[in-house]
């Protein structure tokens, strides 16, 4: 599911954080971890509650103006995203 | 123990990678006497125990090589007065905190003091579905009302919940009514966890291990469970014993390649049971974590394959269970270097075979778990079920 006019939130049960052992964003959990790549870490940085998913597009565009419109990519991440319960929108 | 498909990086072993997750066994001590505790039968002297100062700098180090899970352990972990000062510490350094607690012991006040030192997620283990199973299992009275309140404040206080359940020949029996419970008290995550026969459970295995039926039954319950659920309430993870599998699991993620065990005393280990085997393994108050995990020859001993026998050398599944459970292998064969019996290509499979067997015919008595220094004039205690 995606929802364009509710910002996304993180869901409480994840905890995001940048790992400098693994130079990558981690998503904690009990007992668990998921390394998320650069796109997926780029995302989830802005998911705040605040951001709705056209500002996330918005700054992501600005900050790689050379990657394209990231539109698709970032809608495909977050119906990946919500599937997984990372996020949700209220 | 260990669950919930931890996502691991490829690491190559030519390049050791971090500890990406810390067992801190903060004592062996424990107010229950669970006959499947995984714990060492020798359990040692708490006078022991490292002391707060040591342990926050074994987490200092371990978080400086890139460990980011943290499990509080034991024994029971509560035990340890320190415990909010260590999770203050651990969370200000940037782990997650996980602990691992039988419930004896917490108190709301307890519950809301973690939460302020910073503590992440709370898991409570159970014994049983109802207070007759549950108590008789631990070997404690009113040990099921504790842990059913103690369950509804952990979450009424905002925290994630695990809730762990090992599932024994003596409670396989209330799958149903344990999932039940579960969902009553609004777990985020259950594991339904067979033993696995290690410790005092190995001693144990005959009346713990279920039947293959038994099984059966139980997975059928927890599926259609799960069907009804449709993605609401508690994620169910059910964890067969790898006794009735065809090949070993990969245990710890390999040896040396994930976890990192602390134990109470500050040996370092690769897994909280390898204490068992023939090998010296260095201690916290000795060298430093990166020397131990780097270079000691004892974390070395199973990283890559060159040390592995046939069938597991030339078996191209290798790399995905590496031979399997060294400890299992010791336990049952004697050798820690031979291919966990598991296996089916393994010499020694017909071992697990008769374990099955005797499993259906119990001869020795059922010991509780008990902490023989602790203990003066009373024998092991022995109860029948």
């Amino acid at each position: 599911m995606i929802n364009q006019s509710v910002p996304p939130s993180l869901n409480a049960m994840f905890r995001l954080q940048w790992e400098q052992a693994q130079e990558c964003y981690v998503l904690l959990f009990p007992e668990g971890m998921v390394k998320l790549n650069g796109g997926a870490g780029e995302i989830m940085q802005l998911v705040d509650g605040k951001n709705k998913i056209s500002d996330i597009i918005n700054t992501l565009n600005k900050k790689f103006p050379d990657a394209g419109d990231l539109t698709d990519d970032v809608h495909e991440f977050l119906i990946a995203a919500y599937d997984k319960k990372w996020l949700y929108y209220e | 123990m260990i669950k919930n498909g931890f996502i691991m990086n490829n690491e190559t072993q030519t390049k050791v990678g971090p500890p990406l997750w810390l067992l801190a066994e903060l004592t062996y001590d424990c107010p229950l006497h669970c006959p499947y505790c995984s714990n060492p039968t020798e359990l040692g002297d708490t006078k022991d125990e490292l002391n707060t100062e040591q342990w926050l700098d074994v987490l200092t180090q371990a978080r400086a090589m890139g460990a980011v899970q943290l499990g509080f352990s034991g024994g029971e972990p509560l035990l340890r007065k320190d415990l909010e000062e260590m999770v203050k510490h651990s969370r200000e350094l940037g782990f997650y905190t996980n602990l691992i607690t039988s419930g004896i012991g917490l108190t709301e006040k307890r519950i809301a003091k973690l939460k302020v030192a910073g503590l992440d997620h709370i898991q409570i283990s159970f014994q049983g579905a109802d207070p007759e199973m549950n108590d008789i299992i631990a070997g404690r009275g009113n040990a099921f009302e504790q842990k059913f309140k103690m369950a509804q404040s952990v979450k009424a206080q905002g925290y994630p919940m695990v809730l762990n359940f090992v599932i024994s020949k003596q409670n396989i029996s209330q799958v149903e009514d344990i999932m039940r419970l579960s969902c009553q008290l609004n777990a985020d995550y259950v594991e339904l966890a067979t033993a696995q026969y290690y410790g005092w459970a190995y001693d144990n295995r005959d009346h713990l291990l279920p039947s293959q039926q038994q099984l059966i039954d139980a997975e059928k319950i927890v599926n259609e469970f799960r069907d009804k659920q449709q993605g609401k309430g508690p994620q169910f993870i059910f964890v067969t014993p790898d006794y009735f599998e065809d090949r070993p699991k990969a245990c710890m993620n390999g040896w040396g390649s994930t976890f990192l065990t602390i134990a109470p005393d500050g040996s370092a280990l690769p897994c909280h049971s390898a204490k068992m085997l023939p090998l010296k393994f260095p201690n916290v108050k000795d060298k430093s974590i990166s020397d131990i995990w780097q270079q000691d020859f004892s974390f070395n001993r199973f990283r890559g394959d060159s040390w592995m026998p046939q069938p597991c050398q030339s078996c191209d599944e290798k790399e995905k269970d590496f031979g399997g459970c060294r400890c299992q292998a010791f336990m049952m064969t004697g050798d820690m270097d031979k291919t966990d019996p598991v296996c089916s290509k393994s010499p020694d499979h017909h071992l697990i075979q008769q374990a099955i067997e005797r499993a259906k015919h119990p001869k020795s008595p059922l010991l509780e778990r008990v902490n023989k220094r602790s203990i003066k004039d009373a024998d092991i205690v022995q109860i029948k079920l």
